[in-house]
């Protein structure tokens, strides 16, 4: 009763449900067996929230690279040959921001790394402006500490923001529905868990071109092999934002602002800014600072540079460590006087829960890791993508067969198959488009940063009224094959709208816009694969759908 | 309008159940991470620790929801759960507008 889909009365009249809905249906709720309410649980928690699951598995799959995603989306800054010295670029940004962000209670910057070729920045906008309490960012060139001159993009940073919080929404709506979603698919997980009965056995069984079978082994197999992965990083995804999840316990033992920062400060290196006492003071180098933590943890291992209340007496100054060489986010900060330099507190370890939630939290952003480790989160994160894929593809295959009229499904069978289309091969076209448009775009257009976002989501949803006026079918293939096409001509528009065509990066030992190239392509392959299997797929008629039905009771439990 | 009240009749538990999955659940995990507080621990430490927990309590309370034999068995679960929670919570409400 929990599938009303199931319980219409046309199933009875082909004939074979008897048999079917004896097992499937029994007599109501009260003696359903545990393993078909947690079937029934697996099957409605995943449909219900997995067009957004396969989005923010999607879009934070390529996260793992978006450093990376954003170097080739700024195609005017050069390879990075070696990373630049940490404290001489923090000098240089703050010389920036002095001028820039002057009059503000606070600024950070984050540090190029091997990976990511600029100095990231956001800063309070000062008091008095319109936009009180608001924050601003800016991306800066290592080199000169100068804004950017690169074209503006949110680069590779939209689809780790899209991942959490969405877009064209309230940041907090946002997160709370990603928060939502993500309990959804830790229940879906559970559930398909308990309603697994033959984990093991199952994951070395695979049977090709048998329909559903062959649908559910993939399901099986995938879900099984990053199953650890999976349920790890769905928890520790709401760990992530679990401040803002549950707060309550927050709210009746810290009574006090003091209290509040005693957490704070367990949590992350974000200090705030203290009361101005008004006397103007220029703030020291803060690349002595850099220097301090970096004989501390190292050449290259300073994250960020906190400066509160810059230009009075009371700036304090916070120098963050990297998140290199341990599997933890925990803040670790150096805490300076901001006018003296002189270093007034250490942070060096937390306490053991917060340290328990520092280590999940880096499970999660997987940045702790070198290159192959990346490679190895990205492949079994897109395992995690495919899980749900095909979980969703799933649930219209299991339905087909019992359709009493296959030319004119019901609403919500339309609807699921329609939606599928939309967010599997559609999101692969926006998310290509998106990189399009960064190609194709005036470099000088203005809000062009949100232009390139705004056309991800045209072309979205350009993909869902195409889905929605063409056959089921066709629109899978065609969409699957457009996006193919995408893929495998980007490095074309590369070469042919920039100075960095594939050739000229292999011959420079540029591996980031190589990599890129290569990756698009093999991204393209998957999607022809996919296309050409889905056109050269026969189902079988009459005889098959019959055995299949035959079998399904025991099948849909498995 | 008998047809609307036996469709009622037929989905009711079903929406008594997951009203209880989705906001019993939220209030259990919400209880569990006030109740975390109870433990002998830093009260820093007792509010991170009960946030972690709570996701925990979250998913093995749907999970539960929906394993029970009846709607109403459901609700009574959530109800015993809730008691010990509630006991620590309660002593930990009353320690802290003590201490203030």
């Amino acid at each position: 009763m929990a599938n009303p889909n199931d319980a219409t009365p046309q199933v009875r009249d082909n004939g074979r449900a008897p048999k079917s809905a004896k097992s499937t249906k029994s007599t109501g709720t009260q003696s359903k067996g545990v393993r078909q309410s947690m079937s029934d649980l697996h099957t409605w928690a995943g449909l219900l929230v997995g067009w957004l699951l396969y989005a923010m598995f999607l879009t934070g799959t390529v996260s793992y690279f978006k450093e990376e995603i954003s170097q080739w989306m700024r195609p005017e800054l050069a390879h990075q040959q070696q990373v630049p010295d940490p404290a001489a670029v923090s000098q240089r940004v703050a010389t920036t921001l002095a001028t820039l962000a002057d009059g503000t209670t606070q600024w950070s910057v984050q540090l190029p790394t091997a990976r990511s070729n600029l100095a990231s920045a956001f800063w309070r906008t000062p008091p008095g402006s319109a936009q009180k309490g608001m924050f601003q960012e800016g991306v800066f060139d290592p080199a000169t500490g100068h804004a950017v001159t690169a074209r503006d993009t949110l680069g590779g940073e939209f689809f780790y923001r899209f991942h959490f919080q969405f877009y064209y929404m309230p940041v907090m709506w946002g997160r709370w529905l990603a928060g939502l979603c993500a309990m959804f698919m830790l229940v879906a997980i559970v559930s398909g868990v308990i309603t697994h009965k033959k984990i093991f056995v199952d994951f070395f069984t695979f049977r090709w071109g048998k329909g559903q079978r062959s649908w559910l082994d993939a399901h099986n197999a995938l879900s099984v092999f990053g199953l650890p992965f999976h349920l790890m990083i769905t928890y520790t995804g709401l760990v992530t934002l679990m401040t803002m999840y549950m707060p309550w316990a927050g709210e009746v033992a810290l009574k006090s602002a003091a209290q509040r920062q005693e957490v704070a400060a367990q949590l992350n290196a974000f200090i705030r800014p203290g009361k101005r006492q008004g006397v103007a003071a220029p703030l020291a180098n803060v690349d002595r600072m850099v220097r301090e933590a970096q004989a501390r943890w190292g050449e290259n291992n300073v994250l960020r540079v906190t400066v509160t209340n810059p230009g009075d007496a009371s700036a304090r100054v916070a120098v963050s460590r990297g998140e290199a060489l341990r599997v933890s986010v925990s803040p670790q900060y150096l805490l300076f006087d901001g006018v003296s330099g002189k270093l007034l507190e250490t942070h060096d370890h937390v306490g053991g829960a917060a340290e328990t939630r520092g280590v999940l939290y880096a499970l999660h952003m997987g940045r702790f890791g070198d290159l192959p480790a990346r490679w190895l989160y990205f492949i079994v994160s897109l395992a995690g993508t495919a899980m749900v894929g095909t979980g969703l593809v799933m649930w219209t295959v299991k339905r087909r067969q019992k359709l009493p009229d296959p030319m004119r499904p019901y609403f919500g069978f339309r609807l699921v198959e329609r939606l599928n289309i939309a967010s599997i091969a559609g999101l692969s076209i926006a998310m290509t488009g998106y990189l399009w448009s960064n190609r194709l775009l005036p470099v000088a257009l203005p809000h062009r940063a949100d232009t390139e976002i705004n056309a991800f989501f045209a072309i979205w949803a350009a993909t869902l009224l195409y889905a929605l006026v063409r056959p089921a079918k066709r629109a899978w293939i065609e969409l699957l094959w457009l996006a193919a096409a995408l893929l495998a001509l980007l490095p074309v528009l590369n070469a042919l709208t920039t100075q960095r065509p594939f050739w000229r990066s292999v011959a420079q030992g540029d591996f980031v816009f190589a990599g890129f190239d290569l990756m698009m392509w093999a991204l393209a392959a998957l999607h022809a694969a996919l296309a050409w299997r889905t056109a050269t797929h026969r189902p079988r008629e009459k005889a098959a759908g019959k055995r299949a039905t035959a079998t399904l009771p025991q099948e849909e439990e498995a | 309008m008998s047809a609307a009240l036996a469709q009622v009749r037929r989905v009711a538990p079903l929406v008594s159940r997951i009203v209880a999955a989705i906001v019993g659940g939220y209030a259990l995990a919400a209880l569990t991470s006030v109740a975390a507080l109870a433990l002998p621990i830093a009260a820093p430490q007792g509010v991170i620790t009960g946030m972690l927990a709570s996701f925990v309590v979250y998913t093995c309370v749907v999970i539960g929801v929906f394993l029970a034999r009846s709607a109403r068995r459901a609700w009574g679960g959530l109800l015993i759960a809730a008691v010990p929670l509630l006991l620590a919570s309660w002593s930990v409400w009353t320690s802290a507008g003590g201490a203030k």
